[in-house]
């Protein structure tokens, strides 16, 4: 789950991370007010989307009076930003965060991510910060310092020395940055967050250090003991479908093309789409149904997968375990009901024959196949 | 022979007297698995499908002499049962849930670090079918009248297209020792590395399939260490090619964020390393059989 940057400012504060001062808006008067009530003359106006590369986009606006943040809060509000991380449609800016802006000398990369390969939480640093992360790596990856943490004691402090002495810094500099290195860290253990991302970290020349933007994603399975992070979700940064899907437990992902696809197993889904691909047609989604294939849940994806008008054929792919395949025939055939494109199904596992009796006798126009490679065949030809 | 279990190894189940875990041990129970007893805190001696239901799982083990548990036991509790089966000394555990939080297993993977190598648990999972040796014993909710018992060895991430694996392969009369799943999730308790390696050293596997997805090293990992030390032929498929970056695919470990992650570069790696790559996930039984005519 991603959450806005003010939310992760707020949040890193929380911890210990000196952030500027802020004020979030939805309406550019809000805009101009809050620029009145932080002060001074001069204050970054930044989009607020779940998506980086928005300064590129003319996402983030400098501005030296009231008027000029309220006709940047207008300019930014309610269009959708398209930036180099959203795909062509953009994100909606629904929010905007009004920033006292200051000068600063240098700016640091600071990220934090559960690393899978090691099976550890990194914080990875850079002088080089500014740069996206990979642009580093690749230009100048020797600047790029590293820490894992032993999870059975966390971060020690050493470690954020470390890594701070490493950028260059001066000791009152490098006291400031371990406070902020830190603090990451405990946000990011106690939060169950997945990545957190100050880029850049900054360093003013009065020696403060201050997390110019920041980016925190969290851990989905992690959220049922996290109310205060799930209730940062915004749905507008989602795509709606998927949004829906997660309310009734589906696990979809929209894809360009025009055949949908119903299957249980996420692996089993992937695979079907691989076939769909081989066969010269464009999946039109991922979902797996899971292991519950109920009539309900099955429904439920068929409404899913044809809110999608792209779609000119549904594929459904089942290897029944424990969910019988006469059950999940059951299930298809209720959905199925007047439908108005062409349904392939493949039933596999235990009861199969009963499964495509049931299929057979409905009295649907249901195209049955035996196995993957004749269904995505069967499919590709239907949606042409 | 077959790896991790067979007919006489004692299991229990954590979670038992749960709806789930009732279901699947009858399964299991009917397919031949020793199933010995269970354990719910609180329900400690009472019966369950005729067997003793204990309060802890040392008191399982104490009991029952078993030596590998199927956990049934919802995320918030998951990391916890997992060191708790740890730390009684089992050998084997295999758990099913899928959503515990990656920091758990992170927590759980550390923990064991706290026994000597040659008493330390092995766990299978999370978010896994779980483990059959055809015709022995079944740890895990997969439909086992798909197994044909047989000389060729299952590892995957994916339950399902684990299913469609063992199906295409008894469609063509190839037979299974042991499947296993090794889950979706990023922070899994063994890899592939793990099983290929106790696949490598039982003398009734002769082939094994490698099933793999978007998402982690663990492939690539493994695809090393075959063209190192495999004394037999392995047939690997990677799902996912259609992902998109960026994008979770339905597992929490399925999803391409860094190089190295995607379908099509694990299956060069698979190839480089002397794999026998399945081209479509449609060709897994007929890859299995070419694989095992080039050996035999």
């Amino acid at each position: 789950m991603d959450i806005h940057e003010y939310q992760a400012k707020e949040l890193l504060a929380g911890f210990g991370v000196a952030i500027p001062r802020g004020k979030v808006a939805y309406t550019p008067e809000q805009a101009a007010f809050a620029a009145t009530e932080l002060g001074g003359s001069f204050w970054a106006v930044k989009a607020q989307l779940h998506a980086g590369g928005r300064g590129k986009a003319g996402g983030v606006r400098l501005c030296r009076t009231h008027h000029e943040v309220a006709v940047a809060a207008a300019d930014l509000l309610g269009r959708n930003l398209v930036t180099h991380q959203t795909g062509p449609e953009g994100k909606p800016v629904q929010r905007i965060y009004i920033e006292v802006a200051e000068p600063f000398e240098r700016e640091i990369y600071l990220g934090l991510v559960l690393d899978r390969k090691i099976q550890r939480i990194r914080v990875i640093a850079s002088a080089q910060g500014g740069m996206e992360i990979e642009d580093i790596a690749h230009n100048d990856p020797s600047s790029i310092k590293e820490a894992r943490v032993e999870p059975a004691v966390g971060m020690q402090p050493f470690q954020a020395r470390e890594l701070a002495f490493g950028l260059g810094l001066n000791s009152k500099q490098v006291s400031r940055a371990t406070t902020a290195i830190l603090a990451c860290y405990r946000a990011f253990r106690d939060l169950d967050a997945t990545m957190v991302e100050i880029n850049p970290l900054v360093v003013t020349a009065d020696d403060r250090v201050i997390a110019l933007d920041a980016k925190m994603s969290f851990d989905d399975n992690a959220l049922f003991r996290q109310p205060g992070i799930a209730e940062m979700r915004d749905p507008a940064q989602e795509d709606p479908r998927e949004a829906q899907a997660n309310q009734h437990g589906l696990n979809y992902v929209g894809l360009s093309g025009d055949i949908g696809c119903i299957i249980n197993g996420a692996g089993l889904a992937m695979a079907t789409m691989d076939m769909i691909k081989y066969a010269g047609g464009e999946p039109a989604n991922f979902l797996d149904v899971g292991g519950g294939a109920s009539p309900e849940r099955v429904g439920e994806a068929f409404r899913l997968v044809l809110s999608d008008k792209n779609v000119k054929a549904i594929l459904v792919n089942i290897f029944a375990g424990i969910n019988r395949c006469d059950w999940v025939a059951q299930g298809v055939v209720q959905a199925a009901a007047g439908l108005t494109v062409p349904l392939i199904v493949r039933l596999a596992g235990t009861n199969v024959e009963a499964g495509q009796k049931i299929i057979r006798e409905s009295g649907l126009p249901i195209i049955s196949a035996d196995d993957l490679a004749s269904a995505a065949k069967l499919a590709v030809a239907a949606a042409r | 022979m077959s790896i991790l279990i067979d007919e006489t190894t004692p299991v229990i189940v954590q979670g038992y007297t749960g709806d789930k875990a009732t279901f699947h041990a009858r399964e299991m129970i009917a397919y031949g698995t020793h199933v010995v007893g269970g354990v719910t805190p609180g329900k400690g001696g009472q019966e369950h499908l005729g067997r003793p239901v204990f309060d802890t799982v040392k008191d399982a083990v104490r009991a029952t002499g078993a030596q590998a548990s199927l956990a049934f036991v919802p995320p918030p509790y998951a990391g916890d049962a997992l060191m708790e089966a740890a730390d009684a000394g089992l050998r084997l555990v295999c758990i099913i849930t899928d959503g515990i939080p990656a920091q758990d297993m992170m927590r759980v993977k550390r923990y064991l670090l706290r026994y000597p190598e040659s008493s330390r648990i092995l766990i299978v999972g999370p978010n896994c079918a779980g483990i059959i040796s055809a015709g022995k014993a079944m740890l895990g909710i997969m439909p086992s009248n798909i197994y044909q018992r047989g000389s060729v060895g299952i590892v995957s991430r994916s339950g399902t297209l684990g299913y469609e694996a063992a199906a295409q392969m008894k469609a063509l009369g190839i037979g299974v020792t042991t499947s296993v799943g090794i889950g979706g999730d990023p922070i899994n308790g063994s890899s592939f590395l793990d099983h290929l390696s106790l696949f490598n050293d039982d003398p009734e596997t002769r082939a094994v399939v490698m099933i793999g997805e978007i998402g982690g090293q663990q492939e690539a990992e493994a695809a090393a260490w075959v063209q190192a030390n495999m004394k037999k032929p392995v047939v690997g498929y990677v799902a996912g090619l259609t992902a998109p970056k960026g994008r979770r695919m339905g597992h929490a470990g399925a999803i391409i964020s860094a190089a190295g992650d995607t379908a099509a570069e694990k299956a060069q790696i698979m190839r480089e390393h002397g794999l026998f790559v399945a081209p479509s996930a449609a060709e897994l039984g007929a890859t299995v059989a070419k694989a095992l005519a080039k050996v035999s």
